[in-house]
């Protein structure tokens, strides 16, 4: 093949702030972004866990702790990246598995949306337990 | 790369037909080093915007002699009929192969490759790939081209000359885009597969690349060119673009009306009108038909008169929303985009616009021209099997079957061509460079315009060389052309610039043109008769007589020089042409 | 009155004498029912012929002349001036690519990318032509058909970060060409396609932005591809772990 002499081309650079062009490389930054929030979640949930193992007396002054102002914001703004996360997460699940009813591939919004159904659904179910406990 | 580089063929353009016998030759023998130059990546190539389908008889209720009935009848009787044979004989298996190379055919339920009815054929027997089937066959192709080792491609190479030592074809040298420079790949044997010239005629389906090179660099070498003023409209293309609507759509049912919501060929003896398409009548009457029908509905003033010119209905609204999905997808994709029209709901604007050259290189069935060692195929090439006018759905087939027996008979001539001398042919590519930099690229004070120039020429063409043509138009168009070639002479090159000098090939395929428009209009005025496609008012019926026999045009320093040649009749005596 | 005009503001590079790009104004008559494209060759034709620009079938299937209208990736065969008109159209290269010259950008690598994913039927035995055609229903045919559109315009390259971060990246169109073969009934190849799919620069390289598939002007959604290639790689990868004696996938 014939190629063109790479001394004569010009080579554009991509200027770091490239995510801010278009908002859906904006939207995905975030995506990208929010697993740092979700994994510093776990991280605390591992000491959750941790502090379980260390007794009944170190487990209530550990989930006391939780209880101030601080934590509680850290909280919320981890369940708005999470549910962000997990609604991206059933989108691609739509893309990824093509769902066919007769033959024919069901519009990914519906899958999407009978995906998120299911989650809400199942969250409820989950918190409707915590309230009955 | 090196200033020269040698293989044993060497074909110019990569669309279907150069891909097609690239793969045959390499499949012919594995030691054979093929090299393709295109002046564009070969995806790019206009085989890519062929919508319709490819015919081949695939089914019980067809025969060979069948299609060949119809090829040869729809043809006026100027296809050669041996060659036609050997198209209609090769052309199912040539279908078959490329299906397993990959080639995406729409198939019925049981799996089998369908076959949709197509405008002259008296049976459905059209392969499709719903309506982009030249994309999908061209991509089939060059993605099939990618496994063999032995094709080397240089794209974005822009052929300049043919090289003849000894009156063989010895190679070419080309313009090396990304560097400016003249090169040269000398080969045992050259297949030109570079499609035809539409874009001499202004209103065209054809891509802009369609400046027929080819054609004309054969043409340069002395070899003659055949039937050239058999030019196709295709009856239904978009005004203004010229951007194709396929036959297809008709062959699915569409309507052809006219501002009175008539379906006016009924009147030309194509009728009776029905509601589902009858085979070779109404909407599917032969294209040169259909497209004398469109002007004679203008003469008698029931056409619509938009802004750019007169224009028709195709009426698809009555097919419905999934045949047309299913089936002519690009059609709906196409009149939204470039028309904000959906067929589903408005008919779509038409108008006979320039397709297709039935003529070309002369070549015989193998694809030899009366060079030694220079070969030809597809639209670029003439047969004959189209003969004055060609049958929709019959050039994919011909670019497989005559692509690939091109690329045999290459192999074959290769293997038995002693290896030449190759340095004295080194020079060549430094005398070539400085012959186009003295005529074009460095030359000063040029004052008249590229497009002056082409628009010009595209004019007189439809003036003198459109539907219908008459001695009197046809002598003023040869004149204007030969004016136009004076004028050429002082053309101006604004881009001085060596790398991607897109001006430089733009006046290069300009000097193409000029000299095909010559050769169709002098080819035109000569044929003192009707058939086909070529419509003469003042000669207005067929002459089997006199003219039952091949046009041959040779270039001169002196202009055009017409010959003629028989055409080869086997089973099918010349009869009235009658649908 | 006077005749309505557009302005176009061009991207120009022209080596070897300038070595950085510039852009150009062009001030030409406004025609609504123009493409960018026609803009375009109204400045070749009768402004300036220096300008260089890659363009055939303006019918949007060859793909030559995708670029960057007002910074997204388009055919400019497809796009309206009146979509624009009155503001200025700002026409540049595709991004993500070395340019050429103009607005020709160096397209030899994706060329060398589509060899690689081996875009053939790979069969273990070839049936003889005249046996026949290789039966294949609709519903095989839904599988892989929507992926077999891929007019190869890049504009899904120019579309995608992760590409202009690393041009190594296999990308959209090569990728999707790769599934598109994996997925076709008539192939057995999909054994000699992994090792390139499951590569670094192959489909994990992708963190699934989806511009591709937005930009994509024949809907042949390669994010799609390109994120099942990655549960098929994975699924390929686990069988060949725990069955290494399967013999295929």
């Amino acid at each position: 093949m014939i190629r063109p002499d790479k001394s004569l081309l010009y080579y554009p650079r991509m200027p770091a702030t490239w995510w801010l062009r278009k908002w859906s490389y904006f939207l995905f930054i975030v995506r990208e972004f929010s697993s740092l929030f979700i994994a510093a979640y776990l991280v605390l949930f591992l000491v959750q866990l941790y502090q379980l193992g260390n007794g009944a007396a170190a487990y209530s002054t550990f989930t006391n702790s939780l209880k101030s102002p601080g934590w509680i914001v850290f909280h919320a703004v981890v369940l708005v990246f999470a549910v962000y996360h997990s609604v991206t997460w059933f989108y691609t699940t739509s893309i990824v598995i093509p769902l066919r009813i007769g033959g024919k591939e069901i519009p990914r919004a519906a899958f999407t949306a009978i995906n998120i159904a299911a989650w809400i659904a199942v969250s409820a179910v989950v918190f409707g337990l915590y309230l009955l406990q | 790369m090196p200033t020269s580089v040698t293989h044993d063929i060497l074909i110019i353009g990569g669309g279907g037909a150069g891909l097609r016998a690239a793969i045959a030759a390499a499949e012919h023998s594995a030691k054979l080093s093929i090299g393709i130059v295109s002046k564009v990546y070969p995806m790019r190539s206009h085989t890519v915007s062929a919508e319709g389908g490819a015919a081949g008889v695939m089914r019980d209720n067809d025969s060979l002699d069948q299609h060949a009935k119809d090829t040869i009848f729809g043809a006026d009787f100027l296809a050669d009929q041996d060659a036609v044979e050997i198209l209609v004989n090769e052309a199912p298996g040539e279908l078959i192969q490329i299906e397993h190379w990959g080639c995406p055919w729409s198939r019925d339920p049981d799996g089998r490759i369908s076959v949709r009815s197509f405008g002259g054929m008296s049976v459905d027997r059209t392969v499709y790939a719903a309506d982009k089937t030249g994309f999908h066959m061209l991509h089939t192709l060059f993605q099939t081209s990618l496994k063999y080792e032995s094709i080397h491609r240089y794209d974005e190479c822009f052929v300049t000359s043919i090289l003849a030592d000894d009156g063989k074809a010895r190679g070419v040298t080309f313009i090396n885009m990304y560097s400016g420079q003249v090169q040269l790949i000398t080969a045992k044997a050259v297949i030109i597969c570079t499609g035809g010239c539409g874009r001499i005629f202004p209103f065209t389906t054809n891509a802009s690349i369609k400046s027929g090179d080819g054609m004309a660099l054969a043409y340069r070498s002395g070899v003659p060119l055949k039937d050239m003023e058999f030019v196709q409209y295709h009856p239904t293309g978009m005004p203004g673009t010229g951007i194709l609507i396929t036959e297809a759509s008709r062959g699915e049912g569409g309507w052809l009306v006219n501002k009175d919501g008539y379906r006016y060929l009924q009147d030309y003896g194509l009728g009776p009108p029905t509601d589902t398409p009858v085979h070779r009548k109404m909407e599917l009457g032969p294209r040169d038909i259909l497209s004398r029908c469109h002007m004679q509905e203008f003469q008698k003033g029931r056409t619509f008169e938009g802004p750019y010119g007169h224009y028709v209905h195709l009426d698809l609204r009555h097919i419905g929303e999934a045949v047309i999905d299913s089936k002519l997808p690009f059609v709906r994709e196409l009149s939204r985009n470039y028309l904000g029209i959906d067929p589903v709901y408005e008919p779509i604007p038409v108008r006979p616009v320039v397709h297709y050259m039935m003529g070309g290189i002369h070549t015989d069935a193998d694809g030899k021209t009366p060079m030694d060692g220079l070969f030809a195929a597809g639209e670029t090439a003439c047969v004959s099997v189209n003969g004055a006018n060609r049958l929709g759905s019959n050039s994919l087939t011909e670019l497989l079957v005559f692509g690939a027996r091109a690329g045999r008979a290459a192999a074959q001539y290769a293997e038995q061509e002693p290896a030449g001398p190759s340095q004295p042919l080194d020079a060549l590519a430094g005398d070539e460079q400085r012959r186009l930099e003295q005529q074009y690229f460095r030359k000063e004070g040029g004052k008249v315009r590229i497009s002056e120039i082409r628009d010009a020429m595209q004019h007189a063409m439809e003036e003198g060389v459109g539907v219908y043509r008459n001695e009197e138009d046809l002598l003023k168009t040869c004149q204007t052309l030969r004016d136009l070639r004076h004028r050429f002479s002082d053309i101006r090159i604004e881009d001085k610039t060596d790398i991607f000098n897109t001006e430089r090939t733009t006046v290069l395929e300009l000097d193409y043109m000029l000299d095909l428009a010559e050769a169709i209009a002098n080819s035109a005025l000569q044929r003192k008769e009707s058939r086909g496609s070529h419509t003469r008012t003042d000669y207005p019926d067929r002459d089997d007589e006199n003219f039952l026999k091949h046009t041959m045009v040779l270039r001169t320093p002196e202009g055009p020089k017409i010959e003629y040649a028989p055409v080869t009749i086997t089973r099918w005596q010349p009869e009235e042409r009658k649908y | 009155m006077p005749e309505p005009t557009i302005t176009l503001n061009v991207s120009r590079y022209r080596p070897p004498d300038e070595r950085v790009p510039t852009s150009q104004v062009y001030t030409i008559p406004y025609r609504p029912d123009w493409v960018v494209l026609d803009a375009l060759n109204y400045i070749k034709d009768q402004v300036d012929g220096s300008l260089s620009f890659r363009w055939s079938c303006r019918m949007g299937v060859c793909g030559s002349c995708g670029m960057m209208i007002n910074g997204e990736a388009k055919l400019t065969c497809s796009v309206f001036l009146r979509d624009y008109h009155p503001r200025e159209i700002l026409v540049e290269p595709l991004e993500n690519f070395p340019v050429i010259k103009d607005l020709v950008i160096d397209m030899s690598d994706f060329l060398d990318k589509l060899k690689i994913v081996k875009p053939w039927i790979i069969r273990e035995t070839e049936k003889p032509t005249s046996e026949g055609e290789y039966l294949q229903t609709p519903e095989e045919m839904d599988a892989y058909m929507g992926f077999s559109a891929c007019i190869n315009c890049l504009l899904c390259y120019a579309a995608c970060p992760i590409f202009g971060v690393e041009t190594d990246f296999i990308g959209p169109a090569a990728l999707a060409l790769g599934y598109r073969y994996n997925q076709d009934s008539r192939d057995e190849g999909s054994n000699m396609r992994w090792n390139v799919i499951n590569d670094h620069h192959g489909t994990w390289q992708c963190t699934f932005v989806g511009e591709c598939s937005v930009v994509c002007p024949k809907d042949v959604d390669p994010a799609a591809a390109i994120q099942r290639l990655k549960v098929d790689t994975a699924k390929h990868w686990i069988r060949s772990v725990l069955l290494p004696w399967g013999k295929r996938a």
